[in-house]
């Protein structure tokens, strides 16, 4: 998809616009809740910046993965924890923490600027089933990987929770 | 699929694009408002009918009326909100549920190419938009300020991120025969026979999964009345009540076509391509209100579910069969198997499932854990 004229570039102002207000809702947010709130909509903004990018599979990942799962949890956390709801107080490391972002911001823009970047005219977006042979034919080995540490971290988290009263219950049958 | 339908082509930006999308819109939003409003009538008046009562009579002829009625009411009624509740989070809510069915609406295949969008992906988006319905149902619990809305809210996110797994891997098991995530094009497949003859246990394990997501009864303690007074939107009146009832109706059609198109051959079995446009849209229509009929059937017959049943049946049996349904689809698919064997296997996975649950109904209760054992002490023994 080109990117050229002007729905794509209002489309990546507006997208902007709505991923770094939320962004900047995330940090100044004194309620809990609310910054999730924010992290959630910044969330969906990326995924709207994948979309523009013709990834739309990607985009989609993102929505389930980010939103409905990470998202998702930190919400239940929320709900969970007493008094986590409570308003931020300030903090002494206020300062230091936006000069560190400066600098962060000043390297990775140093770096997107100097970057030769490779630019083609003809780009075919990879369809779904490219997508799923490369991850089961090149990429095997990383994501079996992924999927055994993912299923130790499942196992793992089960084991950490159980309460005393279960194993008894276990014990009992 | 014509080139105009595809949003994430070139004609995005266009204007005509644009417009085209905004009638669309507003034609669904028309379509889905008098199909919820009759779907609130057809539920009261089919659970009276079981339970030997009329149901609404009064409003209108045969009480066909009673939905606009009720809706009057509601948008005159006050917008109350509580004092403790947090005013942002508690006004946005109902929209954050409301956004999410929507747009899933948008993608469905009503007819061939019928529909305000088709994507290549779009049983993929559907999922993902689903996911967000949580975020909206946990705001409304959260904000309200309010421990029943809180409890409802718990209940409805633990809920719903269990049986999305379900429900996702029994859609898979189809797509693996499908090989294609675009609803237009599953439907166009299934012109010989629906995908349910050929995955029975998938369409059980996603009718489960369906009413768990949609809080219908059996699976309705999220908004249970007589445990936690109303669940999550306890604390709405008025139009943002009215949004809640509207999204989870919706959400039902919705759901529905969906399954519909997946399982039952949406617009094209039978005879769909042949016959035109209008038999297609009956077909589509026709199919999902049976799927709703059989939800409405389902509460009226079946009692509530307690929460540690509800998981259990999510984790130990649900999931387990879906994961199982789909390694013998990739071992029959990959080594060419006919596709009658799809049938057998899944039919004999079907069978199994309703043993299992047969088997739980029917159990006498059991002295097996804690709660279990101190049953059994205070059981009166028989007259």
């Amino acid at each position: 998809m080109a990117l050229e004229g002007f729905g794509p570039a209002f489309a990546f102002w507006l997208l902007s616009a709505i991923t770094l207000i939320s962004a900047g809702g995330v940090m100044m947010a004194r309620n809990l809740l609310h910054a999730v709130l924010f992290l959630i909509v910044t969330f969906i903004g990326v995924a709207g910046f994948f979309i523009l990018l013709s990834a739309e599979f990607i985009a989609m990942a993102q929505v389930v993965i980010y939103v409905g799962a990470v998202a998702v949890l930190i919400l239940f956390a929320i709900l969970l924890t007493p008094r986590s709801a409570r308003d931020n107080s300030e903090t002494v490391w206020g300062a230091p923490a936006a000069l560190l972002s400066i600098a962060l911001a000043a390297v990775l823009i140093f770096v997107i600027h100097d970057t030769a970047w490779s630019e083609t005219n003809s780009f075919q977006a990879p369809s779904v089933e490219d997508l799923g042979r490369a991850l089961l034919s090149t990429w095997v080995l990383p994501f079996q990987l992924a999927s055994v540490l993912l299923t130790a971290a499942l196992i793992g988290a089960i084991m950490l929770v159980r309460s005393p009263e279960e194993e008894a219950e276990d014990a009992l049958s | 699929m014509s080139e105009v339908l595809n949003p994430f082509g070139s004609e995005i930006f266009g204007i005509w694009n644009w417009l085209d999308a905004i009638i669309r819109v507003v034609i669904m939003v028309t379509v889905m408002t008098v199909v919820v409003m009759y779907l609130i009538y057809g539920e009261r008046k089919i659970v009276a009918r079981f339970q030997q009562r009329l149901g609404p009579t009064r409003t209108g002829p045969a009480g066909l009326l009673q939905s606009f009625a009720d809706a009057l009411k509601l948008v005159g009624k006050e917008d109350l909100r509580p004092k403790r509740a947090d005013r942002w989070v508690f006004e946005f809510a109902p929209f954050a549920t409301f956004v999410p069915v929507f747009i899933t609406l948008s993608i469905l295949p009503f007819a061939q190419d019928w529909g305000v969008r088709n994507l290549p992906l779009g049983l993929f988006f559907m999922i993902s938009a689903l996911g967000l319905e949580i975020v909206g149902v946990m705001m409304a619990g959260l904000g309200s300020g309010n421990k029943f809305a809180l409890l409802g809210a718990v209940r409805a996110a633990a809920q719903m991120i269990s049986y999305e797994i379900p429900l996702v891997l029994s859609l898979l098991a189809v797509v693996m025969i499908a090989g294609t995530l675009d609803l237009n094009q599953m439907a166009l497949q299934q012109d010989r026979y629906p995908y349910v003859i050929l995955q029975p246990l998938a369409f059980l394990i996603f009718f489960t999964a369906m009413l768990s997501e949609l809080h219908r009864a059996p699976f309705d303690i999220p908004v249970a009345e007589s445990e936690i007074v109303g669940g999550y939107f306890v604390e709405y009146s008025g139009i943002r009540w009215s949004m809640f009832m509207l999204s989870e109706y919706a959400a039902m059609w919705g759901f529905s076509i969906f399954g519909a198109v997946v399982f039952l051959g949406g617009w094209q079995f039978p005879m769909g391509e042949d016959w035109g446009w209008g038999w297609q849209l009956a077909l589509t229509m026709g199919k999902s209100l049976a799927f709703i009929f059989v939800m409405l059937w389902v509460r009226a017959t079946v009692p509530r579910l307690r929460i540690d049943q509800l998981m259990s049946f999510c984790w130990k049996v649900l999931l387990p069969m879906s994961l199982v349904q789909i390694l013998a689809n990739g071992f029959i698919l990959v080594y060419g198997g006919p596709y009658w064997l799809l049938t057998l296997t899944s039919s004999l996975g079907a069978a199994v499932l309703v043993a299992i649950i047969m088997r739980q109904a029917f159990r006498r209760s059991s002295t097996k854990t804690l709660v279990g054992a101190y049953r059994t002490q205070l059981q009166v023994p028989a007259p």
